[in-house]
């Protein structure tokens, strides 16, 4: 029971960052190896805001959300869009993208290490103890976990009420398509991969409330973040929920039932069976 | 075989033996980077037989170097003698291969991008546990091999892989895997059985890796799970490579060289900027040299023999 809500507090953050990966995967179209130096990224401006001027972290959402959004935009605009445009196939645009996200994902790491330097950093932010249920969780989990899902939530009615929403979903379905429905494929896509960035730094922000991160540990949030998204399907808001849950879950349950330095391998452990068994993911439907 | 391939033998052989004299000169730190060169050299050829003509990028060179390096260590720990930990490594390294092609390469690339990418944390997550569930911390790998006999069989093993590569390219495999790379539908609805075609030549990417780290082993003395499985070596292989140009056999050396230089001053005097020459590096190779230095050299080439057909 307890491994199992503690499970559920850490999958409710990689929610978060999850969507944020599916927006600029799944949407734009964009795989963004990158994603992980964002959160990092986050995580820092909260640390910073935190230890310099006793800024709470849930307040510093605020501002690195438009940070991010910004920072995102215009990655986009320069540098991705001009290979969008240059690519002669899918997989021709798919290539370009990995070596430059990774190439970016580099530069970010070099850049976060000249000014924050390679120590790990941790703050102690609502580091009280709650009672739910009979047993006692860390406050800044619980709180981290609730701030996910209002923002999930909040993302989720974006997506099915609003137009530019839907509009992005249409374009996560068949781009060619959409362009024939009167939607702005290049803005809005855009649009898509900013938001998705901004997600993942608030997603940082949050779970540096109670992770210790460092300026390398990107990497492997990038990984989870695409093991969840492809498990839960593409391009799926529903199943990367059901999904981050269920990684959530299995991690707990791996570090604390076998040994804590193996959560990747359950993560890749979940990936190999999706792989195997349902490479479409959890609700995607196959494509022909 | 034609004339030119004559040709490419002898010059390739003569360049191999000028290569193999570099001991002679008794210059340590030389012989140094040369093993370094030659190790990177293996390694980016082997990557660019599967990678280039295929366009799978695969990140996971250091997983099947650090299992080369383990096999060796725990070999010679059990009273193996070191060449026959050789061969075992290969097999090994074929066989994570096929393991991980089974599960990766049946589906789009992408899969086998991000699998590859944690493939070396995970193993090496997997064998830091196996170490702490038997107490045991490192491996010390005591042999009488020295730096000059590393450098060889390197060169050796170079050799394999060029005449491997050029036979691959002459045959039916090669060139069901530059079909693949231009269109795998195509490639499927000609009768190429692709799945078949891409692991098979992963296998011989693998097996090669795996076999550098067995021969690097004695060089490093005491091996730990960060040193073996350090993921900086599968993406230096990949820049290397991208950097020289996938599209010849002999592209990734033209990569190698310079980089391996530049890649020593960097780490030499601003060991800190490493990470951002290397984001740098791969976003040069993505928007100034997408076909790498072969890609500039050929162009050249074609410009120089345009202007003397006008002159």
């Amino acid at each position: 029971m307890d491994i199992l809500i503690t499970g559920l507090l850490l999958g409710g953050t990689y929610a978060l960052i999850a969507m944020g990966l599916n927006l600029q995967y799944g949407m734009a179209r964009i795989m963004n190896l990158a994603n992980g130096e964002f959160l990092v990224a986050g995580g820092f401006a909260a640390f910073w805001f935190y230890t310099a001027g006793q800024v709470s972290p849930l307040l510093t959402l605020f501002i690195v959300a438009p940070l991010a959004f910004g920072l995102n935009w215009l990655i986009y605009v320069v540098m991705l869009r001009p290979l969008v445009k240059r690519a002669k196939s899918h997989g021709q645009l798919e290539v370009d993208a990995i070596l430059t996200t990774f190439g970016l994902a580099f530069v970010s790491v070099g850049i976060m290490l000249a000014l924050f330097g390679g120590d790990y950093f941790s703050y102690s932010y609502l580091a009280r103890p709650i009672t739910l249920i009979g047993d006692t969780y860390a406050l800044n989990r619980v709180t981290a976990a609730v701030a996910a899902v209002i923002i999930c939530g909040g993302l989720w009615l974006w997506l099915n009420r609003n137009r530019a929403g839907m509009s992005i979903r249409a374009i996560a379905v068949d781009p060619k398509s959409a362009r024939l429905v009167g939607i702005d494929v290049p803005k809005l896509s855009a649009l898509a991969f900013a938001l998705g960035g901004a997600v993942t730094a608030v997603g940082g922000a949050l779970i540096s409330t109670f992770l210790t991160l460092d300026a390398s540990t990107g990497v492997m949030f990038t990984l989870k973040a695409l093991v969840i998204v492809i498990m839960g399907g593409v391009g799926d808001v529903r199943g990367t929920i059901v999904a981050a849950l269920l990684l959530g879950i299995l991690e707990t349950f791996v570090a604390t039932l076998i040994d804590p330095g193996l959560t990747l391998a359950a993560a890749y452990l979940l990936f190999v069976l999706i792989l195997l068994f349902r490479p479409q993911g959890l609700f995607g439907r196959r494509t022909t | 075989m034609t004339k030119r391939d004559w040709q490419s033998i002898t010059l390739s052989a003569v360049l191999l033996a000028v290569a193999a004299c570099l001991p002679l000169t008794g210059d340590a730190y030389m012989l140094s980077i040369g093993i370094t060169i030659a190790m990177y050299a293996v390694l980016a050829t082997s990557w660019a037989l599967f990678s280039g003509p295929t366009h799978y990028i695969s990140m996971a060179t250091a997983a099947f170097f650090g299992l080369g390096t383990y096999t060796t260590a725990i070999g010679i720990e059990n009273g193996l003698n070191y060449w026959v930990t050789l061969p075992i490594a290969a097999v090994l390294g074929a066989v994570l291969a096929v393991l991980v092609g089974l599960a990766t390469l049946r589906l789009s690339g992408v899969y086998f991008v991000i699998f590859t990418l944690g493939l070396a944390e995970l193993v090496r997550q997997v064998v830091t546990w196996g170490q702490n569930v038997s107490g045991q911390k490192g491996l010390y790998v005591l042999t009488d091999i020295t730096e000059v006999h590393i450098y060889w069989q390197l060169l050796v093993l170079a050799a394999i892989v060029y005449l491997t590569g050029w036979a691959i390219g002459r045959s039916r495999l090669g060139f069901a895997l530059r079909i693949i790379g231009d269109d795998e539908e195509v490639a499927r609805h000609s009768g190429i059985n692709t799945s078949r075609a891409k692991i098979l030549l992963f296998m011989v990417s693998g097996a090669t890796a795996a076999v550098v780290g067995s021969v690097l082993a004695p060089r490093y003395i005491y091996i730990e799970p960060a040193l073996a499985f350090t993921p900086m070596l599968s993406f230096l292989v990949v820049i290397m490579a991208l950097l020289g140009g996938t599209g010849r056999l002999w592209g990734p050396l033209v990569g190698v060289i310079p980089f391996t230089l530049l890649w020593e001053a960097i780490s030499a005097s601003f060991p800190n900027q490493t990470t951002l020459l290397l984001g740098l590096s791969f976003l040069v190779i993505v928007y100034l040299l997408p076909r790498g230095f072969v890609g500039l050299i050929e162009s050249g080439k074609r410009k120089l023999r345009e202007r003397e057909a006008f002159a």
